[in-house]
């Protein structure tokens, strides 16, 4: 579409001769020309006014180039094309408004986060290690991510998958309208509401004790729509003639899901369980509640307080000192490393495996 | 197994058939019932335990404002967290929902179409980063940051009350609001471009046909084509911010009270309440906590029950489900 408009305006300024029946417009550079002026503007401002703010400059800036732009196109172009100008102004700023927290994010993250990232951190506790002091790691946060994130999975994929293929292959009545809406419903639980659930009864209630399963429970509570959502699309896009070719075979209904439908959707299947592994693995609220965190290294998942890359976060910010900030950037730069790794391999596969046509 | 000769399907074939094709229903909708009795039990339990909470309260549950749970007698209230999670979910959506849509334009017909692949990417990439890493990055840069905007609001809208700032860390309400809002951008954008870009080709064409400017392209036909898509997008965008617990409990410093300022610290939210004030809660004390994680429960539902009800009826005008 830009193209075409892109297409439009370069005839127009070519057709300079008939000048009556067209109104001026703007050169092509006028954008970035006057948000070149803004720019030195907003410096020179800044400058005299002797606002000490980079931000600030940066501001009066995009309100300069803003103005500058609507108020020139309004006298040249008029007011229709001034509007366009102010909403193309205003498209672009907020992108540029949004970018700006996100690029920090990232940038922070990973520039506090290598100053102690290293060999070491991965591979120790912080058993015995004095918060106020350099040192420690997160080899137990990470065993307890894994454990809890696996677990969580061995949970929550079977049921997703096989509700998916209720939805898809056999739901049509009351039953499939009521798990269809309440995937949905699931899908918009907070995580802390399905921590307090998990606590309510299995710690409460059934009066068991602080585990990474306890957590792995709510993050399959977590897991689950999301796994039923995504399946569900994939096993949505098998084509019809796959399944009525199988059937017309005389293969029963279940080999042909198990051995036509799923193998030609395997690939999104992958993806959606993926991304729901990412989303869980950075949750926080629910490991809060139900493992509770600890020091030590528990490599077993069943018995006794755990910790988790996320809640390690939380709990070397809580600390509030210098190296406890530094381990919980490092740490945070893992997660995110993680996360990314697991959004990227899934996406991969997704465009490998993806049903060529 | 032996069903390759369908003409003549002998007694115990078609049994095989049958068992196989019944485990596996039995199974696949064993499935989906478990799904739809985990969501029931949740609503049991919780409201079991605030039952039992709420009938040991000795102050208004509704209206009172303090958290004393833990007290013999136990009183607590949650009006301040509501009033706290309905503000910064607010401030939240007001500053998110224009921005959002402006970069979901920007993807979806400003862009160049090199360069809107590769966002579209990256803006998916970070509806994927967790939100401790928010909460993390708001309470070391962010707060420290936002001093600035705080004295400069206080200057020249200090006046209104609801933006006056007496100095001091920014740890409150609107600062959360803004860190909800750079959270739940992501996710709003994604949905938006998503509807913006399945607008019908041919509206635009006829607009740019007649004269119309990109603006008014955009206006005429992509803006009422995409509006109840934006809508449900800043629903669920809503229902991630009433919900979020480690970003509002790393920035906000809490307190049982209700400022007229947003930039004042205090107040609290039902989920960071519940993270905060959970390690030190005895049994009565996770009880009132569960009965506030209840409400939040109900609220979320609401927000999402309304936000999936806008996307389901758009889907049936439209005819567009891809």
């Amino acid at each position: 579409m830009s193209q075409t408009v892109m297409a439009d305006a370069a005839p127009r300024d070519a057709a300079a001769p008939t000048p009556t029946l067209r109104r001026p417009r703007l050169p092509r550079w006028a954008p970035a020309g006057l948000a070149a002026l803004a720019v030195a503007l907003g410096c020179g401002i800044g400058l005299i006014g002797g606002l000490d703010s980079r931000i600030q400059w940066g501001l009066i800036a995009a309100v300069l180039y803003v103005a500058l732009t609507a108020v020139l196109a309004g006298a040249v172009e008029g007011a229709r094309q001034a509007k366009d100008r102010l909403a193309t102004s205003f498209i672009w700023v907020s992108f540029l408004l949004a970018v700006i927290p996100l690029a920090s994010l990232i940038w922070e993250t990973i520039a506090r986060g290598v100053k102690v990232l290293d060999g070491y951190f991965l591979s120790h506790s912080m058993n015995g290690v004095i918060t106020m002091e350099a040192g420690g790691g997160i080899y137990h946060a990470l065993i307890g991510t894994l454990e809890q994130v696996a677990l969580a999975t061995l949970i929550a994929a079977p049921v997703g998958l096989l509700t998916a293929i209720y939805l898809v292959e056999y739901g049509t009545g009351r039953l499939a309208k009521a798990v269809t809406f309440f995937v949905d419903v699931m899908t918009g639980i907070p995580s802390i509401v399905a921590g307090l659930f998990v606590l309510s009864f299995w710690i409460i209630i059934l009066d068991f004790g602080y585990s990474g399963f306890a957590g792995a429970m709510a993050l399959a509570i977590l897991m689950m729509p999301i796994v039923v959502r995504s399946t569900e699309e994939m096993l949505k896009l098998v084509p019809n003639e796959l399944r009525e070719a199988s059937l017309a075979l005389g293969v029963p209904k279940w080999k042909t899901i198990l051995k036509v439908v799923l193998p030609t959707a395997v690939g999104g299947i992958t993806t959606g369980i993926m991304l729901a592994v990412a989303r869980v693995a950075g949750e926080s609220a629910p490991i809060l509640l139900l493992v509770f965190g600890s020091a030590q290294i528990n490599a077993n998942p069943f018995e006794g307080a755990q910790s988790s890359l996320p809640y390690y976060v939380y709990e070397q910010w809580a600390n509030g000192n210098e190296p406890s900030y530094d381990r919980a950037w490092a740490a945070a730069l893992v997660l995110i490393a993680f996360v990314m790794i697991l959004n990227l391999v899934a996406r991969g596969i997704a465009r490998w495996k993806a049903p060529k046509h | 197994m032996a069903t390759e000769n369908p003409p003549a399907p002998a007694g115990p074939t078609r049994g095989d058939t049958r068992k196989g094709d019944r485990i596996f229903l039995g199974l696949s909708r064993g499935s989906g019932i478990t799904l739809l009795v985990i969501m029931a039990a949740i609503a049991v339990f919780l409201a079991w335990r605030a039952a039992l909470a709420i009938s040991a309260d000795e102050a208004n549950f509704l209206t009172a404002f303090e958290w004393d749970a833990n007290a013999d007698p136990p009183r607590f209230g949650i009006a301040v967290l509501a009033f706290g999670t309905v503000v910064s979910s607010l401030v939240a959506m007001v500053v998110a929902v224009p921005i959002a849509v402006g970069i979901a334009l920007f993807i979806s017909h400003y862009a160049p179409r090199r360069l809107a692949t590769p966002l579209g990417y990256v803006i998916d990439l970070l509806a994927a980063v967790p939100s401790i890493v928010y909460g993390l990055w708001g309470a070391l840069f962010l707060v420290p940051h936002l001093t600035g905007l705080y004295a400069w609001l206080d200057d020249y809208l200090g006046w209104t009350g609801i933006f006056s700032y007496e100095g001091g860390a920014a740890r409150s309400l609107f600062t959360a609001g803004i860190l909800l809002a750079i959270m739940i951008l992501p996710i709003v954008t994604n949905v938006s471009r998503e509807v913006f870009r399945q607008a019908p080709k041919m509206h635009e064409e006829a607009a740019l046909a007649l004269g119309a400017t990109r603006w008014e392209v955009i206006r005429i036909s992509v803006l009422p084509f995409g509006r109840s898509g934006v809508i449900s997008a800043s629903m669920l965008g809503l229902g991630r911010a009433l919900g979020e617990t480690m970003a509002v409990a790393t920035v906000l410093s809490p307190s049982f009270v209700i400022q007229a300022s947003l930039l004042e610290p205090g107040g609290g939210t039902f989920a960071q309440n519940i993270a905060a004030g959970f390690k030190e809660a005895g049994s009565m004390g996770r009880d009132a906590l569960i009965a506030s994680g209840l409400v939040l429960f109900v609220i979320t539902l609401l927000v999402n029950g309304a936000a999936r009800l806008i996307i389901a009826r758009r889907k049936e005008y439209t005819g567009a489900n891809a």
